[in-house]
């Protein structure tokens, strides 16, 4: 996983509520079979025409959002699928930080696997930072938002924390635990027997 | 020990350690693959070196983007085939059982893990796919997981997690008439939003959920991701071991009774302290409609399309305004007077045989209406079996629906079956979103009868007034 410490860059606003995993990222580019390649087809249907050309209203088609790596969204960001082609399309387009009042339950998990780092602000604080003609800086080690003078602070939980830090392959961290798994499955074995698929 | 929830007791069950930092790994039972979320993720673990740790606890189908006609033929859509060849050589590679997809077994992963005794009640269960939510039907815990999640659990069959909030959703009286499992979750959507249940695990509790099938059970669990949650739960009872008993992967004989016995442990404490409890008055539950592009935006059958003037606040109105533009509707339109041109009948929420049997009550005898283009595509091949043993098949077909074979189909659009730009669907499905059933569709959810009452029609119509054959 990529590690996250601090990061520097142009905030694009998309601040409408709820926007689903299949808005970020449509069905006909989940047959892929790699994680790379998904930036161009981020948010497409929002993007482009029937046609393919972009649609010079939208955020991501502007001049100033083209290189984006930061992500001010509106509450419930990423409800829906469990696709995680909706980070591999953010990460792949540049987008290293996402900032909303709240994010749906398994996209949020699935930044956090691309090193992602989704940060929890007050709706009132995201309209501020879309205000910012500018870069923003995130700084993960201080859990700071700094802009124009403005600095806030935001929560996020240690553990989450210490693996977008050192970019932690979380399967390696599980592997350390072999003997607790080793120990729990004897012991499953004699307490539920059933479990044994198809089992007499 | 206190009294605990449900929830609590399958996690307690499940926990294999609690580390320093204070995650939590919890031991998966069992684990559903498909072939959209999974080939990154064998990838993955080959990339790393790593071998699959217990791959006799997978279920693998293509579901996806099968087609859905001619299935003999192959698949047309080639990167529709590459990525369903994919799985048929990644199973092989690390001997993962895999149902084929000319086997009467397959169909959606939801439907098929149940039917074939893959979900057990107390079990952890989980799937690349937001819809693991409908096993919780059998008090599984069950969610859905990304796909690097999907190969945390194919290496070391555990996931790190963190408690959620217990939510308990206790629905007051009985199903009117003419409402069933959909129109319920439809409504609490409604009453709790669509991030409502953001953070928790849904209990769902009271005397209609107990009242309801197996397959009403999936379906209302089925949309608790609809509702935020990323698990709903139903406490297992006599109906779920009857469901379970004698299926293929179910236990049988001794290790059956103990199974039970255990599974009667299970149920919340009377004294379990819920971190929320939401009430839903089902007394005026009628139908439900949707009317917008998120499930939450819903209605009754008798309601009309909402007026953005009297929206809360500036932003909610915005939101209506952009969802009835894209939705093509007009404020205080009657539900019933919103023409459709296409109906979909299947998916992991309504494509089981209770669902078809529901739809078929209304079709039987009656066509659909002209200018409409209606699909039924069972949830599998041994529903789609069912259902031709019953003669439904007949039923629609002499009805003018298209009889199709198994697979998610129109519910996302991911093979061949999606709609036109402007297109507006009565579906039985669970997302209503932008583009869902392809790009500028119109959907609006709807219970199986709704659907079939939909497409006779030719608009929505209150089902409650239709005589059922």
């Amino acid at each position: 996983m990529l590690p996250f410490t601090t990061l520097t860059g142009i905030a694009a606003p998309l601040l409408r509520a709820n926007v689903d995993t299949d808005l970020i990222i449509p069905k006909q580019f989940l047959t892929t079979l790699v994680r790379s390649g998904l930036g161009r087809h981020l948010f497409h249907e929002l993007r482009y025409d029937p046609a393919g050309r972009e649609l010079p209203g939208f955020l991501l088609n502007r001049e100033q959002y083209r290189k984006a790596t930061l992500l001010l969204a509106g509450p419930n960001f990423g409800c829906g699928s469990s696709r995680e082609h909706a980070p591999w399309a953010l990460l792949d387009f540049g987008i290293r930080c996402i900032l909303a009042p709240s994010f749906a339950d398994i996209f949020f998990n699935n930044c956090f696997a691309n090193g992602i780092l989704p940060v929890v602000l007050p709706a009132e604080a995201i309209a501020q930072l879309a205000t910012v003609q500018g870069p923003l800086t995130v700084d993960l080690p201080a859990q700071t938002v700094r802009a124009d003078g403005l600095t806030l602070t935001f929560q996020i939980e240690p553990a989450r924390k210490a693996a977008l830090l050192e970019g932690m392959d979380e399967i390696k961290r599980t592997e350390a635990s072999l003997a607790d798994i080793e120990a729990y499955e004897t012991r499953r074995r004699v307490e539920a027997p059933w479990l044994a698929i198809g089992g007499r | 020990m206190s009294p605990r929830t449900l929830y609590g007791k399958i996690w307690d069950e499940h926990l294999v350690a609690t580390r320093a930092d204070g995650t939590s790994l919890i031991y998966i039972d069992r684990h559903l693959v498909h072939e959209v979320t999974s080939p990154q993720a064998f990838e993955g673990l080959v990339l790393a070196g790593r071998a699959l740790r217990q791959p006799g606890n997978i279920l693998s189908v293509a579901d996806h983007n099968v087609p859905t006609m001619d299935r003999e033929k192959g698949i047309a859509d080639e990167t529709c085939r590459l990525q369903v060849e994919a799985l048929e050589a990644n199973v092989k590679t690390h001997g993962v059982p895999y149902i084929p997809l000319l086997d009467d077994r397959q169909g959606i992963v939801h439907v098929v893990g149940p039917e074939q005794g893959f979900t057990l009640p107390g079990t952890t269960v989980v799937c690349g796919d937001s819809h693991t939510s409908t096993h919780g039907a059998f008090g599984a815990l069950a969610f859905g997981i990304g796909t690097s999640e999907v190969e945390h659990v194919m290496a070391t069959q555990t996931l790190p997690q963190r408690p959620s909030k217990n939510l308990r959703v206790r629905f007051e009286g009985a199903l009117p008439p003419g409402t069933g499992a959909k129109d319920l979750a439809l409504r609490l959507i409604g009453q709790i939003g669509t991030a409502g249940g953001t953070g928790c695990v849904i209990e769902y509790t009271g005397p209609a959920v107990r009242a309801l099938s197996m397959e009403g059970r999936m379906t209302l669990c089925n949309m608790s991701i609809e509702g935020g949650a990323r698990a709903g739960l139903i406490a297992p009872d006599d109906t779920t071991f009857a469901y379970v008993e004698g299926r293929p992967l179910a236990p049988k004989e001794a290790l059956w009774d103990a199974a039970v016995a255990h599974w009667r442990t299970l149920a919340s404490d009377p004294v379990a302290a819920f971190d929320q409890e939401v009430v839903v008055d089902l007394r005026d539950l009628a139908p439900q409609v949707t009317w917008g592009t998120s499930p939450q935006w819903v209605t009754d059958i008798t309601g009309r399309v909402p007026d953005p003037a009297q929206a809360r606040n500036a932003e909610e109105r915005d939101a209506i305004l952009r969802a009835l533009d894209y939705m093509g509707l007009e404020p205080g339109t009657p539900m019933e007077a919103i023409d459709i041109q296409a109906v979909f009948i299947g998916s992991c929420t309504n494509g089981r045989i209770e669902d078809l049997r529901e739809a078929a009550g209304v079709a039987r005898g009656r066509k659909v209406a002209q200018g409409v283009r209606a699909l039924v595509v069972p949830g599998s091949g041994l529903v789609k079996r069912q259902a031709e043993a019953e003669g439904l098949d007949r039923i629609f077909l002499e009805a003018g629906f298209e009889w199709r074979q198994p697979g998610c189909s129109m519910c996302l659009g991911m093979n061949e079956d999606r709609l036109e730009a402007g297109v507006r669907c009565a579906s039985t499905s669970n997302r209503n979103f932008e583009g869902r059933q392809g790009r500028g569709s119109r959907t609006h959810l709807v219970n199986p009868a709704m659907a079939a009452a939909a497409a006779v029609a030719g608009h929505f119509t209150d089902v409650r007034r239709l005589e059922i054959h």
